[in-house]
């Protein structure tokens, strides 16, 4: 049974990305993949960004997460000491093709993106009675 | 008024990690800066744990007069954070719930982390206690205290014979 993830491609493929794209730094969110028979459950670690900072795009079966913090990167006053990076982020996913890509939802609550990807009702398993 | 030398209280500090991690250089130049003041290593344990590990990324800002602390942590409730503040030390503590049933269904990948954290950060300056604020907004838990007095930038006037 093919998974979400087969492999987390790093730059936004087939496409090239625009040179001005290239300059802009981002860092990818830590994810939950959880998968049952009815699709799979992706928790995105998106902390600082909020609902309006969220862009979810789906491009045939590559599925990418983007997050924009809502705060500026550098405040006024300095830093005393930083772990944060204040980058934005980003994660590009290919899905597996079973997904019902019209019924894909997603939830943003205190930095956490949960996406719900269902698979197509064909694609579920189903039990067969044999006569 | 009399100067006393920051002293950093024995057990945690701000940098979580050993010497043998290398930074990145603007912020061990930021380090460096201040004289270090992150010198001896700190808890073993901490070393270990981060980056990635089981604790929150932390900020430290310095404005004019407030010192203002961030912790990256999504994902929680308010009433699973615990913030405190003794002697200068700020502790952040707390415990991420969350994971899914596993009887549900598996888990094809797992980076996010779970459990009980602790946290203690030195504050740069001398603060109020009693202005401390915290808010816990998309994920990030920010502290607010103000500078004491004594801790706040002052022009000194000097006069010349």
């Amino acid at each position: 049974m093919s998974t979400v993830v087969n492999r987390n491609t790093e730059q936004a493929a087939p496409v090239q990305p625009a040179a001005a794209e290239c300059e802009r730094e981002y860092i990818r969110p830590a994810v939950n993949i959880y998968e049952t028979q009815e699709g799979y459950v992706l928790e995105v670690e998106l902390p600082g960004v909020n609902k309006e900072g969220v862009s979810v795009h789906l491009d045939g079966n590559l599925l990418t997460v983007e997050g924009r913090r809502a705060a500026p990167a550098q405040p006024e006053g300095g830093f005393f000491y930083r772990e944060s990076s204040g980058a934005d982020f980003q994660r590009v996913f290919e899905v597996d093709p079973a997904i019902e890509a019209g019924k894909i939802s997603g939830r943003m609550e205190q930095g956490i993106l949960t996406l719900t990807l269902p698979k197509a009702e064909a694609a579920k398993p189903r039990k067969i009675a044999v006569a | 008024m009399t100067l006393t030398r920051w002293q950093r209280p024995d057990g945690y500090g701000v940098a979580p990690w050993g010497r043998s991690y290398s930074l990145p250089s603007d912020l061990s130049q930021l380090l460096q800066s201040f004289g270090n003041v992150f010198d001896s290593p700190l808890d073993a344990s901490l070393a270990t744990q981060w980056p990635g590990g089981r604790l929150p990324a932390v900020d430290v800002h310095d404005g004019k007069d407030t010192v203002t602390v961030k912790a990256e942590l999504p994902g929680m409730k308010k009433e699973d954070i615990d913030v405190s503040l003794q002697d200068g030390v700020l502790t952040l503590s707390g415990e991420r719930k969350g994971g899914r049933d596993e009887a549900n269904g598996g888990v094809s990948r797992s980076e996010r982390w779970f459990g009980r954290f602790e946290r203690s950060i030195s504050l740069p300056y001398a603060v109020e206690a009693k202005t401390i604020k915290a808010t816990y907004t998309d994920g990030v838990l920010t502290i607010e205290l103000a500078k004491a007095e004594e801790a706040k930038p002052k022009q000194i006037k000097i006069e010349f014979n």
